[in-house]
């Protein structure tokens, strides 16, 4: 990468009314826009000379048209000067560190003998010179030996950004006069003791600033003389920046900003009327800080301490900074992030039918968007049936070879067909197999954009395959999607290679599977590889044809199919595998021959699917995940597999032992207060006594939910389809079906137990200072049978703690991922694997530190794993 | 307080080196980078002062990660 030009610097700095006069093509003078007639008025605020936004005109500075004409500044004359608000903080900073009677910078008292040490080791002060005070060491000593020592400052310098820690000088050490204290009064208003300073004033003020001194201030007096930082001639933007709309009734309306400027100019013109007229100062004064607002909202319709300008209807004016700031600002929203053609947005919905590099695409959004095809000589027919075709696949535009572009309509089709070259660019309509872009935001991670490939259907919601969910995050509960269709052959062949799903199967974040069963094809998978599951020949059939799979193997079970043998019938035939399952037994699986064991969502997603992703690749990948998925779900309808009330019904001794349960926290809760009270307890290390019964009841209470998880357990077993679902991974845990079924538990505040309410109880139910384990949200019924009153408040108030902590994780996670990937995005691995930044500076000389791609590193521990496996003779 | 001891004899702190003026020359040639493209280091840092490197030297730290040893350049500069 060649850098032709670097920007060395930005310099920002201020209009003088001069430039702006000067830039200006035109003095405003009628505060009104249009006339009767509809024409705008000259000297107006759409003075034709600013620009045209209306066709047919043209403009009267430049000639051009509505397109050609970039719209030209025009200018408002201030009869009186005014504050511009933005800059009143540094107005503010000068006023405190020049005089008020001479104007030069004031110095500290302090800064007088840093400056004294200096300029007696005979070097030079920066500043001093200029402002006449010392040159030369004699001088200085005899500055010092003719002022009075305690009262007498010097001037030095004082960078702006140290200036406003300048405290008051009691007198300037130039005109030896006293200061009296400035204030500044947000947004624009400044006193000078207790009279306060006119614009004018200021402007005076700071234009009496000499510019050696405003450089020492830190100012380039050539580019921002202060002075002009108070406004006497204001910039109008053409028309063009702020275009008024036509209604459909014909009539007009402005733009917020013109609206402003037309404030502006009445106030003004009022002004000037009432000095002509020689009106009371009061009501000179008055009107000036009425402009004075005006110019302030103009400006920033947001400042602190000013009511925002309003429009007819109570809406705020959106004003230029509004324009600029934030979220829906001109940076964020139009430059930053922009709309983009060729894209399309609707609706989700499951189809575990497509491949997992489908989408299913509507019919009215495929008829929408369009890939260009070259036309050659060897497809120019093919083109030509597109062109002519009455329905579907059909061409839409076609770009003839003289650049010129031509919609296919009924009429003109014949023509465009028959006078079609190779050279020429069809536009046709979206296909299936092309290559699209499928996204879900928030984008957080680069999967979540993925390569998938057209498939249209009928409908109006894009389809894909349960397995992506994960990686977009995306569930169907009202999710919209978009979708992107690339335009070039670069485009689709980088999006192929780099983007496709099949290639995602492994997420780069921890090596494992991200594309993965869900929910019923886990309990599928299972059920397919349990000891019990076997088919007829028929069902054997539909299982494996549904699976794509043409090849009926040998019945290992008398006349009958085991699952785990159709099931095999998907794995490559040299898979071999041990797996601890989290079901505790071994998953074995020779030759491509499962052999024992019944898979869950981990040995699937964690062992099988990444396993055949490194021995087989990708498209290996793909078919095994889609026709397992068919295969598994068809498996596990056939038999059928649900969950209802009784599968969180426990027997009446359970039930009974659970009551045993709940009593014996509870007495032991009790002793515990009682030791407490008692002041036997033992104290732990490191706690108060307090601390250490609270840990003490925590400890107990959590134990009783374990105990009480056992006896469910238990007593539902493994026959029971919610307690599988938990344990193979599928949906639920174990918990929901104890806090279903046995006891909810403990509810816990700031991971303490309940203790906030009334003084000295959480609930008035419950005696004061009661320290028992009902009284501090220790919930022993569970949600089936249902919760006591004050159960539920308990609960709620622990409800709401998560509530709101989840919120709180996602705004919080959310800014820090905007910050991270400003600061990170220019970041490139390079080609010699080292961390670069734009500028080529390195960051890293190793990606990671070790270079190692996490998508790759399974790979190597598969193939360790492979190389372990063949030096064991096997058999 | 610590008396003698010294940072670089820290278990935490990984290997740093003065990189000879060849050496310096060679890692420049294969990263195809200027010595202003290097991470910098100041010369008040007191692992620098310690090994005695001047402004202008490349220093070469070795660290000890969990997967592979590393290897890290930066150019001493005045602060």
């Amino acid at each position: 990468m060649a850098i032709e030009k670097m920007i060395s610097h930005i310099k920002f700095s201020l209009f003088s009314p001069e430039m702006v006069r000067k830039l200006s093509a035109e003095k405003l003078l009628v505060p009104d826009t249009y006339n009767e007639d509809g024409y705008p008025i000259d000297g107006g605020l759409v003075d034709q000379r600013l620009g045209v936004i209306d066709p047919g005109l043209r403009c009267k500075t430049c000639g051009g048209r509505m397109r050609s004409c970039p719209g030209h500044f025009g200018h408002i004359e201030l009869v009186r000067p005014v504050i511009h608000p933005e800059f009143s903080r540094v107005i503010y900073v000068l006023l405190k560190s020049t005089c008020q009677h001479c104007h030069h910078i004031l110095v500290k008292k302090r800064q007088r003998s840093v400056v004294k040490k200096k300029v007696k080791k005979g070097e030079v002060v920066p500043g001093a010179a200029d402002l006449g005070i010392i040159t030369s060491k004699e001088e200085a000593v005899k500055a010092l030996e003719s002022a009075d020592e305690a009262e007498a400052p010097i001037l030095g310098s004082v960078p702006l950004k140290d200036a406003e820690k300048v405290k008051k000088v009691a007198i300037c050490a130039k005109c030896d006069k006293p200061q009296a204290i400035v204030s500044f009064v947000k947004p624009s208003a400044f006193y000078l003791g207790k009279k306060q300073l006119l614009p004018s004033d200021v402007r005076d003020w700071l234009a009496d600033i000499p510019n050696e001194e405003l450089q020492e201030l830190g100012f380039d007096p050539v580019y921002a003389r202060p002075e002009w930082a108070i406004i006497t001639a204001l910039l109008v933007p053409p028309v063009t920046v702020r275009p008024s709309i036509t209604l459909e009734t014909g009539d007009r309306s402005e733009d917020d900003l013109t609206h402003k400027l037309v404030d502006i100019m009445r106030i003004n013109q009022r002004l000037e009327a009432n000095i002509n007229a020689g009106a009371p100062q009061l009501i000179i004064e008055d009107l000036w800080e009425l402009l004075q607002y005006h110019v302030t909202t103009y400006f920033n319709n947001e400042t602190a301490n000013i009511p925002p300008a309003r429009h007819r209807s109570g809406r705020p004016l959106k004003t230029l900074s509004q324009r600029l700031k934030g979220k829906e600002g001109r940076f964020r929203y139009n430059l930053s992030g922009k709309r983009v053609n060729f894209s399309a947005r609707t609706v989700i919905s499951p189809d575990p039918n497509i491949s997992i590099n489908e989408v299913g695409v509507p019919m009215m959004v495929a008829e929408e968007m369009t890939i260009p095809i070259n036309v050659t000589d060897w497809n120019i027919e093919a083109c030509k049936k597109l062109i002519l075709s009455e329905d579907y696949p059909k061409a839409l535009y076609v770009l003839r070879t003289d650049g010129k572009r031509a919609k296919v309509t009924e009429k003109t089709k014949q023509e465009i067909s028959d006078n079609l070259t190779s050279g020429s660019i069809i536009e046709r309509q979206l296909c299936d197999g092309d290559t699209v872009l499928f996204n879900r935001q928030p984008s957080l991670h680069r999967i979540s954009i993925m390569r998938h490939k057209v498939r249209v259907m009928p409908g109006k919601s894009f389809r894909l395959n349960l397995v992506v969910t994960p990686p977009y995050n995306a569930d169907f509960d009202g999710d919209e999607m978009n979708l992107h269709v690339p335009q070039t052959d670069e485009a689709r062949v980088e999006a192929e290679l780099l983007m496709s799903v099949e290639g995602q199967v492994i997420s780069p974040r921890h090596g494992h599977a991200i594309i993965k069963p869900q929910e019923d094809f886990v309990s599928g998978a299972y059920f397919m590889t349990r000891d019990a599951t076997e088919f007829t020949r028929e069902q054997a059939c539909q299982l494996l044809a549904i699976a794509n799979i043409t090849n009926l193997p040998e019945p290992d079970r008398g006349q009958k199919y085991s699952g785990r043998l159709l099931f095999s019938e998907l794995l490559p035939k040299d898979l071999n595998l041990k797996i601890k399952s989290k079901l505790g037994e071994v998953i074995e699986i020779k030759n491509g021959l499962l052999l024992k064991g019944s898979l869950e969502a981990r040995a699937y997603e964690n062992e099988l699917i990444e396993k055949i992703f490194h021995m087989h690749g990708d498209q290996a990948v793909r078919t095994f995940l889609d026709s397992s998925t068919r295969m598994c779900i068809f498996g596990v309808t056939l038999h059928g597999f649900s969950v209802d009330v009784s599968n969180y019904t426990i027997g009446e001794e359970s039930v009974k032992k659970m009551e045993a349960v709940a009593s014996k926290a509870r007495k032991e809760v009790d002793g515990l207060v009682m030791q407490f009270k008692n002041k036997t307890l033992e104290r732990l290390p490191g706690r108060s006594l307090r601390e250490t019964l609270e840990e003490k009841i925590m400890a107990i209470l959590s134990r009783a939910r374990d105990a009480s998880g056992q006896i469910i357990e238990k007593d539902l077993g493994m026959d029971n389809n919610a307690i599988i679902m938990a344990k193979i991974g599928a949906r639920g845990s174990i918990l929901n079906a104890i806090q279903m079924s046995a006891m909810v538990g403990q509810q816990a505040v700031r991971g303490k137990r309940l203790t906030r309410g009334y003084g000295s109880r959480p609930l008035l139910h419950f005696k004061k200072k009661s320290l028992g384990a009902d009284a501090h949200g220790f919930v022993s019924s569970c949600f089936k049978i249902g919760l006591t009153p004050q159960e539920f408040f308990f609960h709620s108030m622990g409800g709401r703690e998560s509530l709101v902590n989840t919120a709180i994780r996602t705004a919080r996670s959310g800014y820090m991922q905007r910050r991270l990937i400003n600061a990170l995005q220019d970041m490139v691995v390079q080609s010699d694997r080292s961390v670069r930044d734009s500028r080529g500076v390195l960051i890293q000389y190793t990606f990671g530190g070790d270079g190692a791609d996490p998508k790759e590193v399974g790979a190597s521990r598969q193939a360790l794993e492979k190389v372990g496996e063949e030096l064991e003779p096997d058999d | 307080m610590l008396g003698e001891k010294k940072h670089i004899d820290h278990f935490l702190v990984p290997l740093h080196e003065i990189l000879p003026k060849e050496e310096a020359e060679k890692v420049m040639v294969f990263y195809k980078s200027p010595l202003t493209a290097f991470p910098k280091i100041n010369d008040s840092d007191p692992i620098v002062k310690q090994i005695g490197a001047q402004v202008g030297d490349m220093i070469k730290i070795t660290r000890k990660d969990a997967t592979c040893e590393n290897v890290y350049y930066r150019v001493v500069y005045e602060k």
